[in-house]
Order: structure tokens, then C-alpha cells, then sequence
């Protein structure tokens, strides 16, 4: 076996199509992170857009093609376009990948003491799907007919008769077969590859979190994967399921079947697409917990409480997506029942916040930069979560349905909850992965501009939305109820501007560190879990020098009568 | 793969076997996704017209049915036969599952160009698209299952497998008896209901 | 500046229909309790981070024991909750989504979604809609109504501008030829997608005469953004002067 570890390997063995779950892991971040910076960027056109409805886009409008955006102004269809592809890109091909292709496959194994994968070639290759389903969903924009325009949600039956479809369809069968060999990965290690000792009450939460992410993966995407082929058929076959008799499309009867049914594909979206909220939610709750327990010195509060509402959030969230349905003409009788278990999913949820705004007290707080981001989680994630009760709220949601408080809702969630704490995990694991850490000066620049700046973006899309202003308009202002809220526009513009501006530091920051930074030792946050029990970064192939045992729970901090503030798992006593 | 990490996985069953259960749950919710969603056009759409029985060719798909048992029978006799340390006896039942995976699909080609001609096609109406779909879907998951098991059958005639090491027979078993009840599932939906 | 202009400002629009305040009490009721929450979470976090950074406390309390205090929050929101759903959630949404009024009691409009338009359709005296049919829709007759068919010889169309009488509930019934679309009207809270395929009926009633905005709130195409049109609510007496006009200007 030993000699297998120190066999010579070539570059391209070694760091292109590497077996090695920690490569893997790096190759997801490094290319999640493209992504999502591609992602933003989209944006950030928009917002020139919502800010100066029809004027030239200054600089980058003179790039873009006429067929685009002729003058430098920006097209209907192409507005359409980008925002269709910011949320696919955000969602498929920036944060799930960031947070459960990086930081689960680099440091699932570590932290239950594995070599590695249960099935390494398996990891390999959904890296590598996932590689050629984003560079086809990007590329869409310069294949014939575009990129999708339909919205992410992609409804028919706009998106059957909309140009670029085809290709969005084809790169979604990618990134789901990525994510399906992923989960099933995620699964079995984590069933089968834990160090001896470390029983299920003895996983650190981030563990957990990954694990029941993995769940969640598994069930979900298949159905939208039946629901995308159906689509893709209707596109190319000219089959009928989700087309209704007697379509006129552009004042032409259609000659379809027809017999379908539009609100189908919205059943079969919205089964995957909620579970998905929680695959970008639990990962960062698990990096939340993990910096929480370590930045407070003590253990998590209500460990068990934390990882049984994981659990309960993984079953409910099967049950709650037509609450996405409200004023679809979805049944009075289901949107009850919707209503109800869309209420119930909100205990757990804010059981978990209790349990880690209860971490703080008694505590020793240090606030190093992993601890900050998680910190502004809490109350952030909790505006994120509260808002969404006027909309799971029916009365409350007919209004509020498809106006800017959803976008103000899901990206308060997304961004200011998730991504915040995926920056956070990147601060704090960045020593294990290259040895060396980020300087922490310009951590404290990065944290502050960008949350400051994030909460100027999406706070106002409350306002707007409660004014009424529908999501998805080309130019806002051609509506009456829109114009005396406008201003915020150009606010939450200047502010979407900044924010990339203040992701500067951050880039420059993670390059400098990886090659320049300050050398670090193994555990430098005086850690727990295991991850902290191999060298940084971890040996090739088998992380640790002798296979840990685990002795105790994963964050027992300032145990009376002993010295250290710190008692990591796998030490003996 | 590692043989010792197999003999001390936490839970005890081989990653293998454990990776392909959980596929297999997806797989569940694979096709769980298009029948109901062809459940609910069946019962919802008011234009959704069944062909009449005749039409259908119930007597062939019940014999492609017994088809596709039987090859779960052989399946089950190859495993057996290496379990008991006969390469001889499983390479003969590995042939006979291959044999029998082909038969089925000889026979749906025959229905698919049958029913084409008769007028259901997969823009013929809503039954026709469905059809087409999941028994098509299904036709790829035997292909790939013939893939699987003629890889085993080239290395039991290497002389790979023996009554200790033949982990991939039982997990190409349990992939194949998963076709063999996705069709026992399609077959009365399709043609008896 | 538009007359209509005035109905909107920072917050929630003008409330123009019988049920408009009971959506926005429950708004209120929600974001007040989402602040209170918010307020109590935020003055425990910040007191924590003041009160347990290191210099104040250089040791943390080792502990395990959750006590039952954790749970007050979530029996707290869960009572809430329960009240919220049950006493005030579901009258009101029975209330808008089921007590349709009976349609000899209201104003009966089957409006019908396209990219990008809203295209009204008045049953005229009979109260009775005429056949219409695909085939037959072109720029002089947007809805494709048959002319063979007698009902449908008083019907009157207009795109998007859509008259109601003040007083009376208003009972639409909302479809799409092509793509789906949603029907929102700001001031009278009511949003219904138009699905095609699909007729869902809604109602509302306006209680102030004036003109009020429809948008669409669901993803049409290139031009959803563009595809608003106007509900003027008219005193009783003009709406029939209106009616009456249109078929006199049918009948020359």
C-alpha cells in the first residue's frame, strides 16, 4: 500500500485527472470560484440596465455585439438571457459546487479520518462532468440561438419556444449526473469510511451537514432530471407534455398534439429546486458550526438539536415545494397544506439559529476573520429566513409572489447567509489546504465592504417589493408603480459595483497567500475535529500518517481541569 | 480496488455494494419522476387518448416480460454458481442472461417498429410520447446492464472470479433484478391498464 | 404626471379592493413580529459579542446540558405559527381564493393572456360569452370569436384596458394562448398566473372609482416588461354609458 502512495506521478496524473479527493476539492474551488465571479459579473450588466433603463452600457457596451446589445444598449432578449444564466450559474455552477464539491470532498474524508473517497475514480469523473456542463452552459452565449432566456426556473411554456433552451437542458444533464455521482460518493463515505470510534453522535456537524446534503442530492435531482428530458423532448421532438391544446404562439395556431400540462414541469422544478435551497443552506450552517464552536472556545450548543434539524429540514424539504405555486392555480386545498408544512419547515431552521446565537453566551469570543463571516451569518441568515414567512404565507404571498421581496428573500438566504459563510470556510481551512494562511489585515477589508455593501443591495429589494415591483423587468420604469421607487435601483447598483471592487482583496489575498503567506502549523486555530490531526496540507492520497482514533466528541473546548482550552478528538487523553 | 478497506468499512457492507443501493435509490426517484408525471396527464388531461388493447401487442410484451424475468433467474443462478466456485457454471449463466437481455430487446424493437406503423408514434398523441420515453429510457438501462455483464463475462472466462472474489457479480445482480422490476412496473401501466 | 401615479409611493400601494386591508393587516402583523424577533436576536447577539469576547472573558464555561430554555423560541414561533396559519391564514385565503361571487351578482370578464397583451372579453347583455376559436384570431378580432355564433354577437373585446363598475365584485376569468403570465394589480393585492390550458377564476371588488395598473408578473418573453395595461373602475352609471356605447358602435 505504501508503495502505492509514494508512486511517482505525472503532472497531469497528479493535478489534472487526479483521484485524490483533496485535488478534486481544490479543482472545485478554483473553478466554482470562476464561476461564480462570472456569475456576479452578469450582474452587474444588469444592474446598469435597472439603474439607466436604455442608456449605453459605459466601457463593456462598446464589446458586447450588435446583435446584443446594439449601441451599447442593451437588448430585451439579452437582459433575459443574463439573468437566466446569473441564477443557473450562481446556483448550479457557483455555490453548490463551492460548498459541497470543495469544502465536502476536501474536507469530508479529513474530518471523519478517511484516506479518501469510497469511490475515487467515481469523484474524479463528477468533477469532470461538471467541468463540461459549465463550460457548455457558459458557452451558450456564443453558440447559435444563445443562451437560455427563459428564467433558471425555466418555465414552459416560454422556455419550450425560446431560443438557447436546448443547450441550458443539455448542460443541466451534465451538472445533474456530477451531482448525483457526488452524492452517492458523500453517502457511502460517510456511512463506511469513519475512523474508528467516531460514531454518529461524535461527527462534527459540517459532517453531518454534508452528509444529509448528499441525501437531499440524490432524491431530488433525478426527478428534474426526468422533468428536463421531458422538456428537451418537447423542444426537439415536438411531443406534448408540457403543451396545452390550442396554442397560438405569435399568432400561429400551433400544430402540436398538445394535452399537456405547463403547471407539470413547475411540480417536477420546484420537487428538486426546493430540497436545493437546503443543499446551499446546510454546508454553511456545518462551516458556521464548526468556526463558532472554535471562535467561542466552547462546545456548540445543542449538538444533537443542530444535527436532528438537519435531518428533519432534509425529510421536510420533500414536502413544501408548491409553496413556489401559490398563484399558479395550484388547488385552494393543497396550498393549505403547502402553507402549513412550509411553516413547519421554519422550526428547525430556527432551531438551529437559537443553538448557535446560544454558542455565544459564556463564551470566549475571538474574533479572527473565519469568525466574523460566521457571525454576520447569523443575523443575516436569519433576515434571509424571517422574510420568507410572508412568503410562505399565502394571503401575504399573493402580493408579495414574483415581486423583488423574493429576490430580496433568496439572495439575503443565498448570499448574505451561504456565500458569507463559504468565504468564512475558505479564511479558516485556507492553512490546512496550502500550509500557509491569508493575511487577515485584508480578510477585515474583504468582510466589511462586502457586507456592508451586500445589505445595501438586497435591503432595498424589500422596498421594492413591497411596492410592488415585479422581478424580471427589462426597464422598470415603463410600469407606473415602479417609478417612485427607482431610486433604489441606482443605489443597489452603485452598491453591486462596489461589492466587486471589494472582492479585489479577497482575490488577490487567496493568490498571494497560497504562494507568499505567512507558513502555518498543523492545527493554528487550536481545533478539535480531525482535520486538524494531519499535516497541512494533508499527505497525498492518505491525509494522515497513522489512521486516527477518536476518543470524544467533536468540540470539546475548555474542558475543566486541563490546560489546553482545546482537547482534539483522536488524542488519547 | 483495496480488499482490506472493504472487510473494515463502518457499516460493514463492501462500498461497492452500499454505492450501488444508493444508486439504485436514485434510479428510483429517476423513474418515479416520469411515471408519475405520466400518471397525472393520464388522469388529469382531457386529451389523452389510450389506444385500443389490440393495438397494443399485450401478448408479445407478457412474453418480453417472462423475458426479462427469467433473465433475472439466470442472474441469479450465475451468482450462485461462482458463489459455489463454479466458473464454469457461472460464465454458462452469465451467456444464458446475455442471451435472454438481447431477446427482450430483439422483441421491443420489433414492437417499436410495429406500433410505429400502426400509427402510435411519439408525437402521436400523449400515450405514444410516453410510451416511446420510458420504455426507450428503459431499453437504455438493459443496454447498459448488457454492458456490465459483459464485462463480468470476459473476466470470469480471465478466470478473475472464484468463490471468494466475485463482488461485482452480486452488484451487476442487483442492478439487473432493478431493470428487471422497473419493467414489471412499465408493462401494467402501459399495456394492461 | 399620470393621474394613476398618485395611488403608489414608498410602501404598499393605495388599498382599492374589499379585501386589500385584510392582506395588508396580515403584512403588518408579520413584519411586525419578523422585527420583534429580529430586534430580540440582535440585542442578545450584540450583548454576547460585548459581554464574552476574550478580554471580558478569558475562559469560556465549559458545558453541555441544553437546558429547556433553548426550546421557548421554537414552542414560541410554533404557537405563533399555529395561530397565524389557522385563525388569520386561512379565512382570508378561502376568503379571496373560494367565495367567488355567483356570477349574476358581479361583473363576469374572462380575460385572456398573450405575449404581450391583455385581452378582455365582456359577455355584453346576454351575459353570455361567444364561441371563440383559435383559427379565426387576427388584428381586427383578437379573441377569434365566431361571428355564426348568436351569443356571441354583443360581446365586446378591448386589449388592455379593461372598465368595471364600481360597487359590484368583479369575477375574472384568467387564461393564456401561449406562454404563462401573471395578473397583478398592485392596488387590489390579487395576483393570479394565466396558464394556458388552464381557466383560473378570481374576483375582487374595487372600492374607489379610478384607474389602476395590471402588470404581468410571471417571465413572458422579450416583452414582459412591457406588457402592463389599465383597470378603470367607473361609477355604475358611466360603466353603462360605456357599455351601451360599444354596442351602439357595434350596430351602426
Amino acid at each position: 500500500m505504501t508503495a502505492a502512495v509514494h508512486r511517482e506521478e505525472s503532472f497531469i496524473g497528479k493535478w489534472i485527472f487526479s483521484r485524490d479527493h483533496k485535488v478534486i476539492g481544490l479543482q472545485y474551488m478554483f473553478t466554482s470560484l470562476v464561476f461564480l465571479l462570472i456569475g456576479f459579473s452578469l450582474i452587474l450588466l444588469i444592474r446598469w440596465q435597472l439603474a439607466y433603463p436604455g442608456r449605453p452600457i459605459p466601457f463593456i457596451g462598446d464589446l458586447l455585439p450588435d446583435s446584443l446589445a446594439p449601441g451599447g444598449i442593451m437588448m430585451p432578449d439579452f437582459y433575459n438571457s443574463l439573468g437566466a444564466m446569473h441564477g443557473t450559474i450562481m446556483i448550479f455552477l457557483g455555490i453548490v459546487p463551492l460548498g459541497v464539491g470543495a469544502f465536502g470532498n476536501y474536507f469530508l474524508p479529513l474530518q471523519i479520518g478517511a484516506k479518501d473517497m469510497a469511490f475515487p475514480t467515481l469523484n474524479m469523473s463528477s468533477y469532470w462532468v461538471y467541468f463540461v456542463g459549465g463550460v457548455l452552459m457558459l458557452s451558450s452565449f456564443v453558440l447559435p440561438g444563445g443562451a437560455a432566456r427563459a428564467g433558471w426556473t425555466s418555465y414552459v411554456p416560454l422556455s419550450v419556444i425560446s431560443s438557447g433552451q436546448t443547450t441550458w437542458l443539455l448542460a443541466m444533464t451534465f451538472l445533474i449526473t456530477s451531482s448525483l455521482l457526488g452524492a452517492i460518493n458523500f453517502i457511502v463515505t460517510t456511512l463506511n469510511l469513519r475512523a474508528p470510534g467516531l460514531t454518529w453522535s461524535r461527527l462534527p456537524l459540517f459532517a453531518w451537514a454534508q452528509f444529509v446534503t448528499g441525501l437531499i442530492l440524490l432524491f431530488a435531482f433525478p426527478v428534474l432530471q426526468a422533468g428536463a428530458v421531458l422538456q428537451l423532448l418537447d423542444r426537439v421532438a415536438q411531443t406534448s407534455f408540457y403543451m396545452p391544446q390550442g396554442l397560438i404562439i405569435s399568432g400561429e395556431l400551433s400544430q402540436r398534439g398538445g394535452g399537456g400540462n405547463a403547471l407539470l414541469w413547475q411540480h417536477l422544478f420546484w420537487f428538486l429546486a426546493h430540497p436545493e435551497v437546503y443543499v446551499l443552506l446546510l454546508p454553511p450552517m456545518g462551516i458556521v458550526a464548526e468556526i463558532l464552536a472554535n471562535g467561542t472556545r466552547k462546545p456548540i450548543f445543542g449538538y444533537k438539536e443542530v444535527a436532528g434539524s438537519f435531518c428533519f429540514i432534509a425529510v421536510l424539504s420533500f414536502m413544501v415545494w408548491a409553496h413556489h405555486m401559490f398563484v399558479s392555480g395550484l388547488k385552494t386545498s393543497l396550498s393549505y397544506l403547502f402553507m402549513t408544512t412550509t411553516m413547519t419547515i421554519s422550526i428547525p431552521s430556527i432551531a438551529i439559529l437559537t443553538c448557535f446565537l446560544l454558542s455565544l453566551k459564556d463564551a470566549s469570543i475571538r474574533f479572527t476573520v473565519p469568525m466574523l463571516f460566521s457571525l454576520a451569518f447569523l443575523p443575516m441568515f436569519g433576515i434571509g429566513g424571517l422574510t420568507g414567512l410572508p412568503l410562505g404565507f399565502t394571503p401575504t404571498d399573493v402580493y408579495l409572489h414574483d415581486t423583488y421581496y423574493v429576490i430580496g428573500h433568496f439572495h439575503y438566504v443565498v448570499v448574505t447567509g451561504t456565500l458569507i459563510a463559504l468565504f468564512g470556510g475558505i479564511y479558516y481551512w485556507f492553512p490546512k489546504m496550502f500550509g500557509r494562511s491569508m493575511n487577515m489585515f485584508w480578510g477585515k477589508v474583504h468582510f466589511w465592504g462586502t457586507i456592508v455593501l451586500m445589505n445595501l443591495i438586497f435591503f432595498p429589494m424589500f422596498i421594492q417589493g413591497l411596492a410592488g415591483v415585479q422581478r424580471r423587468l427589462y426597464d422598470p420604469t415603463v410600469q407606473l408603480h415602479n417609478l417612485t421607487v427607482q431610486p433604489t435601483n441606482v443605489l443597489m447598483s452603485y452598491a453591486s459595483w462596489g461589492l466587486l471592487l471589494f472582492q479585489v482583496p479577497f482575490i488577490v489575498n487567496f493568490f498571494w497567500s497560497i504562494f507568499k503567506g505567512a507558513r502555518s502549523e498543523e492545527n493554528p486555530w487550536q481545533a478539535t475535529t480531525l482535520e486538524w490531526a494531519c499535516p497541512s496540507p494533508p499527505l497525498p492520497h492518505v491525509n494522515f500518517e497513522k489512521v486516527p482514533t477518536v476518543h470524544r466528541g467533536p468540540y470539546e473546548y475548555s474542558v475543566p481541569g486541563r490546560e489546553a482550552d482545546f482537547w482534539p478528538q483522536n488524542e488519547e487523553n | 480496488m483495496n480488499d482490506t478497506r472493504v472487510l473494515d468499512t463502518s457499516t460493514g457492507i463492501p462500498n461497492g455494494k452500499l454505492g450501488m443501493w444508493v444508486f439504485l435509490a436514485s434510479e428510483v426517484m429517476l423513474f418515479g419522476g416520469f411515471i408519475s408525471s405520466y400518471v397525472i396527464l393520464r388522469t388529469g388531461s382531457p386529451y389523452f387518448s389510450i389506444p385500443p388493447r389490440e393495438m397494443l401487442g399485450v401478448p408479445l410484451a407478457t412474453l418480453n416480460t417472462f423475458v426479462l424475468i427469467t433473465s433475472s433467474v439466470t442472474m441469479v443462478l450465475a451468482l450462485d454458481a461462482v458463489q459455489k466456485g463454479s466458473v464454469k457454471g457461472l460464465v454458462r449463466y452469465l451467456s444464458a442472461t446475455l442471451f435472454l437481455a438481447f431477446c427482450f430487446l430483439g422483441i421491443k424493437a420489433y414492437e417499436y417498429h410495429h406500433k410505429w406503423l400502426e400509427g402510435i408514434t411519439l408525437t402521436s398523441g400523449l400515450f405514444g410520447s410516453f410510451y416511446y420515453t420510458l420504455t426507450a429510457l428503459h431499453a437504455l438501462h438493459v443496454i447498459g446492464g448488457i454492458v456490465f455483464i459483459s464485462y463480468l463475462l470476459a473476466m470470469a472466462l480471465k478466470g478473475r472470479y472464484d468463490s471468494r472474489e466475485h463482488a461485482r457479480v452480486e452488484y451487476a445482480g442487483l442492478y439487473w433484478h432493478f431493470v428487471d422490476l422497473v419493467w414489471v412496473v412499465l408493462f401494467p401501466i402501459f399495456y394492461l391498464l | 404626471m399620470n393621474p394613476a401615479q398618485s395611488n403608489y409611493g414608498w410602501g404598499l400601494p393605495v388599498a382599492a379592493s374589499t379585501y386589500a386591508d385584510k392582506i395588508d393587516r396580515s403584512l403588518l402583523i408579520l413584519h411586525a413580529a419578523m422585527a420583534a424577533i429580529f430586534v430580540l436576536w440582535a440585542v442578545y447577539m450584540a450583548y454576547c459579542l460585548v459581554r464574552y469576547r476574550k478580554e471580558n472573558s478569558p475562559k469560556a464555561v465549559y458545558s453541555h446540558k441544553s437546558t429547556l430554555a433553548s426550546y421557548t423560541p421554537d414552542v414560541l414561533i410554533f404557537i405563533f405559527e399555529v395561530w397565524l396559519i389557522f385563525i388569520v391564514g386561512v379565512p382570508i385565503w378561502a376568503h379571496i381564493r373560494e367565495e367567488l361571487p355567483a356570477p349574476e351578482d358581479a361583473t363576469v370578464i374572462r380575460v385572456v393572456a398573450e405575449q404581450f397583451a391583455w385581452l378582455a372579453h365582456y359577455p355584453g347583455p346576454d351575459g353570455k360569452f361567444g364561441r371563440m376559436a383559435p383559427s379565426l384570431v387576427d388584428y381586427a378580432n383578437p379573441l377569434g370569436l365566431d361571428p355564426q355564433d348568436p351569443d356571441a354577437g354583443d360581446d365586446v373585446a378591448s386589449v388592455n384596458e379593461i372598465r368595471v363598475p364600481l360597487g359590484r365584485p368583479v369575477l375574472v376569468t384568467l387564461t393564456a394562448r401561449d406562454v404563462i403570465h401573471s395578473f397583478f394589480v398592485p392596488e387590489f393585492r390579487t395576483k393570479q398566473d394565466a396558464v394556458p390550458g388552464m381557466e383560473n377564476s378570481i374576483w375582487f371588488e374595487p372600492v374607489m372609482a379610478g384607474r389602476f395598473e395590471i402588470g404581468c408578473a410571471q417571465l413572458c418573453g422579450l416583452g414582459h416588461y412591457r406588457m402592463r395595461g389599465d383597470i378603470f373602475v367607473l361609477p355604475e352609471d358611466e360603466y353603462a354609458a360605456w357599455m351601451a356605447g360599444e354596442q351602439a358602435g357595434r350596430r351602426p
